[in-house]
């Protein structure tokens, strides 16, 4: 059982930790101020990542191999030179969105996806990283790519398959679902079943908007997606997807979601108001879970606010460790539960808008 | 050589930053050489294709310089340059 909570957000990177009562504590804060669009720890080797967005400097990344006790800023990714988001329009990283490490077989490799969407590796621990080319140079990317909450294409999930880590998925806000089997040289777009009601074809391959993309741990062909769109499965690795919003009730919209590592068919979601008003349903904040593959969905409120709640969770928000969940809100709640989410208790009601919040 | 002064906030990443005299004939080059004393700052001024950062400002004197994406605004040696920080949300 994890006892470290790591939480990115508006206002630095804060820790909390359970002590032996079970109950959480803040711990520390890091990086006080700045913003903390992820925070990731390398389970292979315990290293700590923060991805940084001064809002006047740039993104910027550090590390730490004491537990997130001391800091070192290291080069963040950079386009090449020349690099375009489009005719005209210089290539810059906006944000850094996603962090995943290459692969237990791929020791020094890490990835990052950013806005624009980029996604850079690094093959030396981070000590640089490069843009992946067969990505970038995705015939789609510079028509068929768009912005959606950010103003372009970002790339929010990078999924490694722990059984072959060349085989890698990536999701992107606007574009959907890329997988690549060769290690990044070639990608295609696996986005059938999706649907994309804001486009003239909503069927279309290519300019579907998936929030988050994951995969279960111990069967990593069963795929699910928080999508613009309503929420999607996939038992066959992404080569289809099909629809398992819940029909009239609230599991929709949202964009955190979080699948069970052992049951591919148990999945958790965070609804919220579709995307013109970005608010709690009805001002009560739920979680919903189901454990058939999306068949039936359960509300879970047992202590959470069931009126005059605002809170939405951002998609790397939402956290699962076992039987526990914890989440981060966009008013700066922080919630957890040990069973599985029946029922809840609030950590803290006094936290910056949370970006991202991960077990350690 | 022009002089470079810096804002105070850019003191919280490099604390030893002290404005000082660099060379170069554009802002461009006078960056460079600032980048040469404290490595990395540039990332901090400029993104990755050289464009000033839309929160940060830049005067030559009292003039904002022109040419915000590649900073090609000439420099001659008795000039004072500011790195300032933009205001911005009000």
């Amino acid at each position: 059982m994890k006892d470290t909570l790591i939480l990115g957000t508006r206002k630095g990177l804060v820790v909390y930790k359970r002590n032996n009562n079970g109950h959480w504590r803040h711990d520390r804060t890091e990086f006080l101020a700045v913003p903390v669009s992820l925070a990731f720890v390398d389970e292979r080797n315990d290293t700590w990542w923060a991805c940084l967005d001064h809002g006047h400097w740039g993104c910027k990344l550090h590390n730490s191999s004491d537990a997130g006790h001391t800091w070192k800023e290291v080069d963040a990714p950079k386009f090449p030179e020349g690099e375009e988001i489009k005719e005209g329009v210089a290539a810059a990283v906006k944000y850094l969105w996603a962090f995943a490490h290459g692969g237990n077989d791929n020791p020094d490799k890490l990835l990052i996806g950013t806005e624009p969407g980029g996604l850079f590796e690094s093959n030396n621990l981070g000590n640089s990283f490069q843009l992946n080319r067969g990505l970038w140079g995705h015939p789609t990317r510079k028509d068929q790519w768009f912005g959606g909450g950010r103003d372009y294409a970002g790339i929010h999930s990078i999924i490694v398959d722990p059984d072959d880590s060349n085989h890698i998925y990536v999701g992107i806000s606007v574009a959907g679902v890329f997988e690549t089997k060769d290690g990044g040289q070639s990608w295609e777009p696996r986005n059938k079943g999706l649907k994309a009601d804001f486009l003239p074809d909503p069927d279309a391959e290519v300019g579907q908007d998936p929030h988050l993309l994951v995969a279960c741990k111990s069967q990593p062909k069963m795929m699910w997606q928080q999508n613009h769109c309503g929420i999607f499965k996939s038992e066959d690795g992404a080569k289809s997807w099909t629809e398992v919003s819940q029909n009239g009730g609230p599991a929709n919209f949202g964009f955190a979601i979080v699948v069970d590592d052992q049951d591919g068919n148990a999945a958790w979601v965070i609804p919220a108001v579709s995307d013109e008003k970005r608010v709690a349903i009805d001002g009560a904040l739920c979680v919903c879970r189901t454990e058939d593959g999306g068949k039936n969905w359960h509300e879970l409120r047992t202590g959470l606010p069931q009126q005059n709640a605002f809170d939405i969770v951002f998609r790397h928000a939402l956290g699962l460790d076992g039987d526990t969940l914890a989440f981060g809100t966009t008013t700066g709640n922080l919630y957890w539960s040990a069973n599985r989410g029946d029922s809840w208790e609030a950590i803290s009601h006094n936290l910056p808008m949370v970006y991202s919040l991960d077990f350690v | 050589m022009a002089t470079v002064k810096f804002t105070a906030n850019l003191k919280r990443f490099y604390p030893d930053l002290t404005p000082g005299e660099f060379e170069g004939n554009n802002v461009a080059q006078v960056l460079e050489a600032v980048n040469e004393l404290y490595p990395g700052i540039k990332g901090y001024i400029v993104d990755e294709q050289g464009k000033l950062r839309q929160h940060v400002n830049i005067f030559i004197h009292n003039a904002m310089v022109k040419d915000k994406d590649t900073l090609t605004d000439q420099v001659k040696s008795e000039d004072e340059i500011y790195i300032m920080q933009a205001l911005s949300g009000g």
